[in-house]
């Protein structure tokens, strides 16, 4: 069902379930299908995203350059687990357990992160367009990788870039957010607009370290803003697990408010919602998956934009159901996009990041001319 | 499925205070009101009291959604103060207000096409953690039933006509069911039928001992539904009062700066107003 397409203005109700000369006084509940429906294919949908989960995850562990097959993938997470199975060579055990399996916690945790930070924008914007990009935080966090690299900084070892990227990407949306306020509110179109300003100079700030930087350095920048997930260690994916999973538990509570906000600020008011502290809340939230996303594997675009639309398509617009399920589903086309970058070209590997933004961009066109469309125009 | 935010109001509210007829639910006194370094409102003072329809008219830019927002706690007080069941509009928290007032905006925005019964169950939302939440299915249903929107109730809200989403966003008013309700021109999109069925509504609710306050521009309607008009004029109330006494032809003729008649009607007697338009 494609909720999204039945929008269009259909002018007055022409249908034979118009309205007019149909009143009905009785008030008692409708034994309608449709809401209850609905609930259920997003009930359905977030069940089948787990399972699919389930699947790829072992699938994915097996799959590669070294290929182990999936039934020794589940004996050796059930011998770890100490649920009986056994332990493979050594060989095979390694390349599980210190090369692909941190590489699909990462790509888990990293588009879990993107999908519930791109739902939880756009429903603080209230704009089906809302990305996480739009708002400074990965071309903030980009600028703290980039000066960690081309500087050669190295204070905190390996965590030095992610450490630094979060840094930047968190301080780019606080700067944003306080540019946007005026007089204890912030609208919607400056904010965006401030956020396009500071995009700007954070690419400036860019394009300066890797002036200075040298070639080895150079080279290392364009690899990390290409968005990979080949780097991933353990000790990476330790670095990101604090931020995502206090994003990741913090936004579901949220959810209620925000359907409340889609009415508007203040009717969300009227509702009882103290809004600024919503915003306030959710921009930290939300600079805390992206920055952590973006610092350890680089620019990877779009997740946060297709994920939570597909969805909103075919559930609806609940942000109960939306917050989890873009997690989930973030999280879903990630692994299976890691999957396809690292299989598809072997033995060279795809960037992830090229991946998903040849795959995501021709769909943020049709949804720009759709909503244009719609719209009539931009206003 | 019970997601974690169903319980969003971890502590329930306070129920409000009990309401006798004749109590002010919502006042302003010696008010004035600057958007910018504009004066919208200068020293106005009106009450809404419970078991009553106040009716705001005025020409264009009187400043009446300027005073109904002030009213409902939106706006502050440049000067003078407005207290809301009893106290001024800035004690309140936003949840403990909710429980206290609804609003109908002049417009009826959404951002995400949500399906019409999920909007107006949006109005059940200050409840949540109340003994109260319990009424949410009964208040939803007959608050759709009143304005004749449950025909609909599955059609997400964007694909619906201008009168229809007015009706279904007085819907998720209703069902908010506070003692107070302040209402932006509910009848500004509505065919003649509707326009009759709000301010029906509007009158049984304040039988009911609920304080209504509605702006509106259509005089006739004011006339034959508001127990009390306020008529401003350039931030100011220059008439308060029932209608058959502040309606009058100079008085209307001064404040619109445009010839109107008011006259009985043939049958009824009640109060009717037009512009005369003798040529």
């Amino acid at each position: 069902m494609t909720l999204l397409d039945r929008t269009d203005g259909t002018g007055e109700s022409g249908g034979p379930d118009g309205s007019a000369g149909a009143p009905r006084k009785d008030g008692a509940p409708r034994e309608d299908a449709a809401p209850q429906t609905r609930h259920r294919t997003g009930r359905l949908l977030i069940a089948g995203l787990v399972v699919a989960l389930l699947v790829l995850v072992p699938v994915a562990a097996g799959v590669g350059a070294y290929s182990v097959p999936t039934t020794d993938v589940l004996a050796s997470v059930a011998h770890r687990a100490g649920l009986g199975g056994a332990a493979l060579d050594r060989v095979p055990e390694s390349v599980l357990w210190n090369v692909r399996f941190p590489r699909i916690v990462l790509a888990l945790l990293v588009g879990a992160s993107l999908g519930c930070a791109g739902a939880l924008m756009q429903g603080v914007f209230g704009n089906p367009l809302a990305e996480p990009g739009v708002i400074g935080v990965s071309s903030g966090a980009a600028v703290g990788a980039v000066a960690a690299i081309s500087l050669g900084l190295n204070f905190l070892g390996t965590w030095t870039v992610p450490a630094l990227a979060f840094v930047s990407g968190l301080a780019t949306v606080l700067l944003v957010y306080v540019m946007s306020r005026s007089g204890g509110r912030t609208e919607v179109v400056t904010l965006i607009l401030t956020g396009i300003a500071v995009n700007a100079f954070a690419g400036a700030l860019i394009g300066l370290f890797l002036f200075l930087a040298d070639t080895a350095a150079v080279n290392q920048i364009t690899f990390w803003q290409l968005g990979s997930l080949s780097q991933a260690t353990w000790p990476k994916v330790l670095a990101v697990l604090p931020c995502a999973a206090v994003g990741l538990i913090a936004a579901p509570f949220h959810a209620r408010r925000l359907d409340l906000l889609a009415l508007g600020e203040r009717p969300a008011r009227h509702l009882g919602v103290d809004v600024e502290r919503l915003r306030i809340v959710l921009v930290l939230v939300i600079a805390l998956l992206t920055a952590a996303a973006v610092s350890v594997s680089g620019v990877i675009g779009f997740v946060g934009l297709v994920v939570p639309h597909l969805l909103r398509m075919t559930a609806g617009p609940r942000h109960r159901f939306l917050v989890p399920g873009s997690a989930l589903g973030g999280a879903l086309v990630l692994l299976a996009g890691d999957l396809t970058a690292r299989t598809v070209a072997v033995p060279a590997e795809l960037p992830l990041g090229v991946l998903t933004a040849l795959l995501g961009s021709p769909f943020f066109f049709w949804l720009l001319r759709r909503t244009r469309r719609k719209q009539g125009g931009w206003a | 499925m019970k997601w974690p935010g169903t319980g969003w109001l971890r502590v329930g509210p306070a129920l409000p205070e009990p309401v006798s007829p004749g109590d002010p639910l919502t006042e302003a006194a010696g008010l004035h009101v600057r958007l910018g370094s504009r004066a919208v409102l200068s020293g106005v003072d009106v009450a809404a009291r419970a078991g009553e329809v106040l009716a705001l008219v005025g020409p264009n830019g009187a400043g009446k959604s300027t005073l109904l927002a002030a009213l409902a706690a939106d706006l502050p007080a440049a000067e003078g103060v407005v207290r809301v069941h009893g106290r001024p509009a800035g004690d309140w928290s936003a949840p403990a207000l909710a429980l206290r007032r609804a609003v109908l905006p002049q417009s009826a925005a959404l951002s995400f096409p949500f399906p019409v019964e999920e909007v107006v169950r949006m109005g059940r939302a200050p409840w949540a953690g109340t003994e109260r939440a319990a009424e949410d299915d009964a208040a939803v249903a007959e608050a759709m039933a009143a304005t004749e929107v449950t025909a609909f109730a599955d059609r997400p809200f964007p694909a619906l006509s201008g009168g229809e989403r007015a009706r279904v966003a007085l819907a998720r008013v209703l069902a908010q069911r506070t003692r107070l309700l302040l209402l932006d021109e509910p009848t500004a999109a509505l065919d003649l039928r509707h326009q009759e069925l709000v301010l029906r509504i509007c009158r049984e609710r304040a039988r009911a001992g609920d304080a209504v306050v509605v702006v509106l521009h259509d005089l006739g309607l004011a006339a034959a539904y508001a127990d009390r008009v306020a008529i401003l004029r350039a931030g100011r109330v220059v008439a308060d009062g029932p209608p058959g006494e502040v309606f009058t032809a100079g008085r209307l003729t001064d404040v619109y700066a445009q010839p109107v008649e008011v006259f009985p009607h043939p049958r009824t007697g009640a109060v009717l107003v037009a512009p005369r338009r003798d040529a």
